[in-house]
């Protein structure tokens, strides 16, 4: 149980960085740092004592297997974080060109 | 030492990790210590059987750091923004979120314990996964078999969002990050 509680805390770091952080980049750090501690805990729930891979050796039932379900959608959702990483980055070099800053303080105060 | 040890070692350092990046004020040390996170996030995936991941989560840390690199440390961008410390918004916020973990503890108790997943979906998965599907790899058994329009989703994903940034970022040629590449051509 004290791995769950350690993820949790990784998780929340992430929350911590992306409230009271005014930079732009590092919102976006704190951003990554969620994901990986979301992918992360997933993966925790899917492991079996003394498991191996989720390999098939031989024809027939690898009996000590970990859970390979979590294993596959997790897969999917790395994949798409480096897309939602990308348009970040994207949309915040357009903000930097439009308002020659990253404080989103002022980038508030420029808009309103 | 068992395994639970190990992710334990792991998941400080990447605790640490990330609280030395989100607090450095030179932003290339920021997005380097990251790194730190995400390669351990890659080492955690070994030691929990998940080989497939290990090698992509490798991978997108890689493209990640890459993409951070080129797109904020030219320039004046690494300068970070001096700001005034808000010394209350973040005791406050430290309190609040130390109060969720407190209440949060319950609910792991309740969460079935670190070695014994539930295993019901997935039993199928095993048991038939090689006669049916013809694939050694269970999980990509699963990715481009059982679940193949999830992966369909996927792509979709991954395309509209390469589409959304190239749209974001284009620019006349005079100025801007495309406009360097299209000299170049």
């Amino acid at each position: 149980m004290i791995v769950y509680i350690l993820c949790f805390t990784l998780f929340l770091v992430g929350i911590y960085g992306a409230l009271t952080k005014r930079d732009l980049i590092k919102i976006i750090l704190s951003l990554g740092i969620m994901g990986y501690a979301v992918n992360l805990m997933i993966i925790l729930f899917a492991y079996k004592e003394g498991g191996s891979f989720a390999i098939l050796v031989k024809d027939g039932i690898n009996s000590n297997m970990v859970d390979p379900l979590p294993q596959a959608l997790i897969l999917t959702s790395i994949v798409i974080e480096l897309g939602i990483t990308a348009m970040l980055v994207a949309l915040s070099i357009r903000l930097f060109q439009k308002y020659k800053t990253f404080d989103i303080t002022k980038i508030r105060r420029l808009s309103g | 030492m068992p395994v639970e040890t190990w992710l334990i070692f792991i998941l400080g350092f990447m605790i640490l990790g990330s609280i030395i990046a989100l607090e450095l004020k030179d932003l290339l040390s920021a997005v380097i210590s990251i790194g730190i996170v995400g390669l351990g996030v890659s080492l955690a995936f070994l030691f929990l059987q998940a080989l497939d991941l290990a090698i992509v989560q490798f991978l997108f840390e890689i493209f990640a750091l890459i993409i951070l690199v080129r797109a904020f440390i030219g320039k004046e961008y690494h300068i970070q923004e001096p700001s005034r410390s808000h010394i209350v918004q973040s005791v406050v916020t430290i309190v609040v979120l130390l109060l969720i973990l407190v209440m949060s503890i319950n609910m792991f108790k309740a969460l079935p314990s670190f070695g014994h997943p539930i295993f019901s979906t997935a039993k199928h998965y095993v048991e038939n996964g090689g006669r049916e599907t013809g694939a050694a790899n269970i999980v990509t058994a699963i990715i481009l078999d059982y679940r193949a329009y999830d992966t369909l989703g996927e792509v979709t994903v991954l395309f509209t969002a390469i589409l959304g940034a190239l749209t974001i970022l284009r620019t006349k040629k005079s100025n801007g990050l495309a406009g360097g590449d299209n000299e170049a051509n």
